[in-house]
């Protein structure tokens, strides 16, 4: 394939054959060894070659193979001509992530370390199969898809402050739940409020480092051996069923003939169908909301019940990973509303942008990217220059470099933990052979995604935080 | 003859399944599935659920019930054990698909080996050459 370096970690494949516009990747020469492996590139070139598509079709420094579009894919498209993809949002809508700061210390926390992580493993559902909490009736899981955390908080979860802080405020206006089939219902209702498996976790987390401390201080980051929590999970299998089911209506609707890949399948974004799937995947996204917002009060509640208080424990911000969305651009000079996907890819707004929070509104949004387990995860901060880069998108973690597969040949789940231990981290989960599955050498080397992300100004490292309890589903 | 070979995959779950029949195929294909997520060899067929989907072609009829597993488990904790009397028909536009699946509920404390959220077109195979061979690959 034709690539060419058009800059620092910048690449190009220039418009060709089908291509309506050129894909962009951002990468080191080390990362692109990764992402060259895998069908990224072909992918990414797919989807440059989308009905209406602005521009360029973006791929992200942590990118690697996905279904239809490449996770870490980012392409806009017009909201006339274009269309909207479930295979460029993903199975797992809403996958996002979520951080709580906290007033604690690591010497605050170190004798409850243990009892705080087992307590947190106890009230936190996950796992494979396992159910939540609640019983939930379809009338209040209706209320949950149209008001996300907004339901959330006025049922007792969490407070008023943490929506300002979620992307979205929580809610997305657009969501209805009379386009969530009953299949997607019933295997929604036994999961909310669970972590779930495979890559999503809880950790308990200390700074380790501060890059700009202004930024930093308006995220509520003060110091080295500040206490932090993150919880990164998504739409579990409701979000899951809703991108299944629209994969198969948009087939039924308008046919496979011609794709690439079937995986691609799209519809005009102002059709009947394409609506549909937007409000269908805003109440799977809101879903997610809830989720975490649940998860992030019981967490808060085991901090209060463990160490006496959970005063300070404000939530940083709550980010999606997984979803497309419609917002105003710069498009050759003019504002354009336009519907971004992005696929493994975090928004990252800069300074001055109306959906960021008034109290994040000098420093640009905070953009959280999760390490693989055990390891380093950062918090940036969204750039100004990120809209006329990558839509305001950056990356989303480290990405698979590994098979399920070859990692359970290789780690035993019990030895990770030893090893964990060692390093002062302690690790609790459901499965000694979903630990193996997901050791931190099956994943790309999250600091250098980082790195990347900041020298081409996608966005700007704010902070370096590493996990001193780890809890896996 | 071999059910089913796991294969590896970077980021999920990819599988061939193998049938002297297509049906065969297919049914091997759901305890591939299964196969990722609970040893179905264990499983006792104490309960069934009679499945009919369509597909506009194979390879959506192939998707469709295999997401019946997927469905299945996610809302009703059901383990399949056993495919029993599968049978594939052409329709007047398609494909349809007949079967009872036949495996027990997931009890608490049961280990599982992962969850599967979706089936996928992806790499999706279907082809004839003696027998059949069905290729998969599903999200985790």
């Amino acid at each position: 394939m034709d690539l060419r370096k058009i800059g620092d970690n910048v690449w190009e494949i220039p418009k060709q054959g089908e291509m309506r516009v050129p894909a962009v990747i951002y990468s080191s020469a080390r990362l692109l060894e990764d992402i060259r492996r895998d069908q990224t590139l072909t992918q990414a070139r797919n989807v440059a070659c989308l009905p209406g598509i602005e521009r360029t079709s973006y791929v992200m420094p942590d990118a690697h193979q996905g279904y239809g579009f490449p996770i870490g894919g980012v392409a806009a498209f017009d909201l006339d001509d274009g269309i909207i993809s479930p295979g460029g949002v993903g199975y797992d809508i809403n996958c996002g992530v979520r951080l709580l700061k906290t007033d604690f210390t690591e010497e605050d926390v170190a004798a409850k370390r243990k009892e705080l992580l087992a307590e947190i493993f106890k009230e936190v559902p996950a796992g494979v199969g396992k159910g939540g909490v609640t019983k939930l009736s379809r009338s209040v899981l209706k209320d949950i898809l149209v008001k996300g955390a907004e339901w959330a908080v006025e049922s007792g979860y969490g407070r008023k402050d943490d929506l300002e802080r979620t992307e979205e405020g929580g809610r997305m206006r657009d969501a209805s739940a009379d386009d969530i089939s009953d299949r997607a219902m019933e295997r929604g209702i036994p999961q909310l409020g669970t972590l779930g498996s495979g890559n999503h976790f809880l950790e308990i987390q200390k700074v380790q480092e501060i890059y700009d401390e202004a930024a930093a201080g308006s995220f509520g980051l003060r110091a080295a051996g500040q206490v932090l929590v993150m919880v990164h999970c998504g739409s579990r299998g409701l979000g899951h069923q809703v991108a299944t089911d629209f994969i198969e209506a948009f087939e039924d609707a308008f046919g496979v003939k011609g794709l690439p890949d079937r995986e691609l399948v799209h519809a005009p974004f102002k059709s009947a169908e394409g609506q549909r799937y937007y409000r269908a995947m805003c109440a799977a996204v809101n879903y997610a909301f809830a989720n975490r917002q649940m998860i992030a009060h019981w967490v808060r509640d085991v901090f209060a019940r463990v160490l006496g208080t959970s005063r300070g424990m404000d939530q940083v911000y709550d980010v999606c990973h997984n979803v497309a969305k419609v917002e105003t651009h710069d498009s050759g000079g003019r504002p354009k509303r336009l519907v971004v996907h992005r696929k493994g890819a975090t928004r990252s707004f800069g300074p001055g942008r109306p959906e960021v929070p008034a109290c994040y509104r000098a420093s640009g949004q905070p953009v959280i990217i999760p390490g693989s387990m055990g390891t380093a995860s950062f918090l940036l901060a969204g750039t100004a220059e990120a809209e006329a880069l990558s839509w305001s998108s950056t990356a989303h973690g480290a990405g698979r470099v590994m098979s399920r597969h070859e990692a359970l040949r290789r780690f035993r789940g019990e030895k990770i933990r030893d090893d964990l231990a060692r390093r002062g981290i302690e690790l609790r989960s459901t499965s000694w052979k979903g630990v193996a599955e997901e050791a931190a050498e099956a994943y790309k080397d999250v600091d250098e995604v980082v790195r990347v992300s900041h020298e081409t100004g996608l966005g700007r490292l704010v902070a370096k935080v590493v996990p001193i309890g780890v809890m896996k589903g | 003859m071999e059910r089913y070979r796991i294969l590896p995959h970077t980021a999920d779950g990819k599988f061939q399944a193998y049938g002297k029949t297509i049906e065969e195929a297919f049914a091997n294909a759901a305890l591939a599935t299964a196969s990722l997520m609970w040893d179905w060899t264990k499983v006792e067929p104490r309960a069934r659920h009679f499945i009919h989907v369509r597909g506009s072609d194979r390879e959506q009829l192939l998707v469709k019930f295999l997401g019946e597993v997927v469905y299945l488990f996610d809302a009703k904790r059901f383990l399949l054990g056993k495919v029993d009397g599968l049978r594939i028909r052409p329709e007047f536009e398609g494909f349809s698909l007949e079967a009872v699946l036949a495996g027990e509920t997931l009890a608490d404390g049961q280990e599982l080996y992962g969850g599967v959220k979706a089936v996928t077109y992806h790499d999706l195979k279907i082809e004839e050459c003696g027998g059949f061979t069905v290729q998969v690959v599903v999200d985790m």
